[in-house]
């Protein structure tokens, strides 16, 4: 007979089963007896100082590890505080594993204290979630949660356990198989849907490479470059797939969308051949649907199929993973190539250069202060590509998405679908943990940073050594540029002062971080280098910018990527006579 | 707009129903009838949901049906390839006069009393939707006083079954390597 243990010690002994290294979390009176084995495991826990801390670390963690973020927290307040970054990995396909508390089984359904229903306020934002109070079955759900969370689409897995589960007596036993009759993603694309695929490629003369997110967390960078370069396709990267392709290579033209380059725009707009990789047709990338890429043809290759055809009619739908997609495509076409059979894209190529030397990116310089994207800019060349970057949401997320220059996956992360403000510190702090040996910068806003900025105090404690740069134009930056452009410069309730509140330098010291700060051009390099330079404890750096800077381009909300303007009362003229 | 009904075999587990009214209320989807119970296998239930819709958003909503890890296989029905039941029980007003006449509707539509008492009778009506709604009609002159119907229940004709797909486990895969 296997040895007595109780449900708490079989809980860290699934976890240690199931891989896991590294917890953030918080405990509270549910999940206080997990913490108690938790204290003589090899795994981990980093005590934060807010949940969503928690999650969001989680959620950096396994996008810059590619394996499953893990956070703990208690019943109550504890789990929803998680709510927000259970939302935000459900909406960026971040694989997760959330544990909670629950109040013991007998206080279920008795509004008891620090009861929540967390398993039925979570449903629609998890990819599955259990409540557990049989000790019994907490090694079977664990390793269900961690299989559900990491294959197939990833996503967000909550399990939720009594206290009177963790508290009794039961014996571990870690399951060979598992029972889930009714989830068998597919990975393997079908290989009529590649022929035909293969085909749309060949005979199209404007064909785009649309990559998304789905590319990175399928590891399909490689293969994704071989097809590039193979078929000679523009590349376009989404705000989730930025990394996916170098921003160095010459077929790639940048991010599309709402506040995507002109060339990228142009090259989904005016396409007859969309190949969707991992993408969702997102509204922020189509912009008014009915008017997007008009004369498209689309293959859309993803691994969830509810995705495929659920904003764009599609032509070619591929359900599989997308580096198996890009795989046999590869095979496909070379077969092609052999029998002399290539594209022509030659006259698109050139006209979506033509766009890209006529519509660059870029960003006018204060006459005094300091420009914001100046900084974002230098910052990815002194940091390098092999620095991983988080950002919170805003302005400053999209400067970060054009200007460090991203070349490889998984060093690139943020928040795109939910679009959660604060997500950057935390994010870093579980990047930095996942990947002790890189450079981690967390570029965030002013505002965002003072929703998170608590675990600044975990990051000094743990040895966990970010560094953020706050881009700090004392404002609600894209809210005021809403209000800039479509109220009548009626500023209500965007400007947070910080540059007088708080004293971010001062704050920095407080957590025990180095805090430095920067408002000139000239001194940019020589802070960085300075931040570079410090590698045991978190820096941060307050660049105070100049406050009236916009992101360009722009694809106003609700109207046509046609009518993207370069910048304010600009839009690009297309010489449509060169395709 | 169309009637649609959409067989669902689901996992007999806590949670599973309000996984899917949850979804289908997030979707904009307005359930017209819903029916659930035990099937053939002792961990598989079924549900008999009834929505009307155009094509396409049944289309969506049946993929992400599909997503719940839970739901292990969802059947559109073919109505004119299926047969489709609803039960009802109506309380009628029934007086000496009129006990006789709706004791021939009751024959007329091969309904059953299933209650007596001195003023009204219970009547059980099986059928497809439109039957019901016959009996009804004409019952409704006798006077109404209760009335309560059960959610639809639809089976595939032919000898095969929907839940004929193996029930398979699957391996644990190893734990990735730390690091």
């Amino acid at each position: 007979m296997s040895e007595q243990i109780t449900g708490a010690q079989s809980l860290v002994t699934a976890l240690e089963a199931a891989g896991v290294t590294d917890i953030f979390g918080i405990p509270g009176g549910a999940i206080l007896p997990a913490y108690d084995p938790l204290m003589d495991s090899k795994i981990r826990h980093i005590l934060v100082r807010h949940e969503q801390g928690a999650g969001h670390a989680a959620q950096g963690f396994a996008v810059a590890t590619g394996r499953v973020g893990v956070c703990m927290a208690t019943s109550g307040p504890g789990a929803t505080n998680l709510v927000t970054p259970i939302a935000d990995a459900h909406m960026d396909s971040v694989p997760m594993v959330a544990v909670t508390g629950q109040v013991g089984a007998a206080a279920i359904g008795t509004d008891a204290f620090q009861e929540a229903d967390i398993r039925g306020i979570t449903m629609p934002i998890t990819k599955h979630n259990f409540l557990v109070t049989d000790p019994d079955e907490i090694p079977r759900r664990i390793a269900e949660a961690f299989h559900i969370a990491s294959t197939g689409r990833p996503g967000p897995v909550l399990v939720d356990i009594a206290k009177s589960a963790l508290q009794s007596m039961t014996t571990f036993e870690w399951p060979t198989e598992l029972h889930l009759p009714g989830y068998r993603p597919v990975t393997r694309p079908h290989s009529k849907q590649i022929r035909e695929a293969a085909r749309l490629m060949l005979e199209s003369r404007r064909p785009v490479l649309y990559v998304g997110g789905g590319t990175i967390r399928a590891r399909a960078s490689k293969e994704l470059k071989e097809l590039a370069e193979l078929t000679g396709m523009p590349v376009v990267t989404t705000l989730m797939a930025r990394g996916a392709f170098p921003d160095s290579h010459p077929q790639h033209l940048g991010m599309p969308g709402m506040h995507g380059t002109v060339a990228a725009v142009a090259a989904l707009q005016k396409s007859d051949l969309i190949i969707s990789l991992g993408a969702r047709f997102d509204d922020r990338v189509t912009g008014n649907l009915d008017s997007f890429a008009p004369g498209a043809k689309v293959i859309h290759a993803d691994i969830d199929p509810a995705e495929i055809g659920k904003n764009r009619h599609v032509d070619v739908p591929i359900v599989g993973d997308v580096r198996e997609v890009l795989a046999d495509l590869l095979v496909a076409l070379r077969t092609e190539a052999d029998a002399g059979h290539t594209g022509d894209y030659e006259g698109w190529v050139k006209f979506l250069e033509g766009v890209r030397d006529t519509y660059p990116l870029g960003y006018d310089r204060p006459a005094d202060g300091l420009a914001p994207q100046y900084v974002i800019e230098r910052l990815g060349q002194i940091a390098g590509p092999d620095a991983i970057y988080t950002s919170g949401v805003g302005q400053h997320q999209m400067w970060a998405a054009h200007f460090v220059g991203y070349e490889k996956p998984q060093t690139w992360i943020n928040s795109g679908g939910l679009g959660t403000m604060g997500f950057a510190v935390p994010a870093a702090m579980g990047a930095q943990v996942g990947m002790p040996d890189k450079v981690v910068w967390a570029i965030d806003g002013d505002g965002c940073f003072q929703m998170t900025n608590q675990e600044l105090a975990t990051c000094a404690i743990n040895n966990i050594p970010i560094k953020v740069a706050i881009i700090n134009n004392e404002s609600l930056g894209m809210v005021r540029q809403w209000q800039t452009l479509f109220y009548n410069q009626r500023y209500s309730n965007t400007d947070l002062h910080s540059k007088r509140i708080p004293d971010f330098v001062k704050l920095a010291d407080a957590y025990g971080c180095v805090g430095l700060s920067c408002d000139s051009p000239d001194d940019v390099d020589a802070t960085i280098n300075k931040a570079m330079e410090i590698n045991d404890v978190p820096v941060v750096v307050d660049f105070r910018v100049h406050r009236d800077a916009m992101v360009w381009p722009m694809v106003a909300a609700g109207t046509s990527n046609d009518d993207i303007k370069y910048a304010r009362d600009l839009a690009p003229q297309f010489d449509e006579d060169d395709l | 707009m169309s009637r649609h009904t959409l067989s669902v075999l689901v996992e007999d587990k806590p949670g599973v129903l309000a996984r899917i009214a949850g979804l289908f209320s997030r979707r904009g989807f307005n359930i017209e009838s819903l029916a659930v119970g035990p099937t053939e296998h002792p961990d598989v239930s079924r549900m008999t949901i009834a929505v009307n819709v155009e094509d396409s958003p049944l289309e969506q909503v049946t993929k992400q049906l599909n997503k719940l890890v839970e739901v292990i296989k969802i059947v559109e029905l073919d109505p004119t390839a299926s047969v489709h039941r609803e039960l009802v029980l109506v309380k009628v007003a029934a007086t000496a006069e009129t006990r006789g006449q709706i004791l021939d509707v009751v024959q007329l539509f091969r309904a059953n009393v299933v209650d007596v008492s001195t003023d009204a009778v219970t009547v059980q009506v099986i059928g497809n939707s439109a039957k019901i709604a016959d009996v009804l009609k004409i019952l409704e002159p006798f006077g109404i006083r209760e009335l309560v119907q059960s959610g639809m229940v639809a089976i595939g004709r032919g000898s095969r079954s929907i839940s004929e797909r193996s029930l398979r486990p699957v391996a644990v895969p190893a734990p990735p390597a730390a690091g």
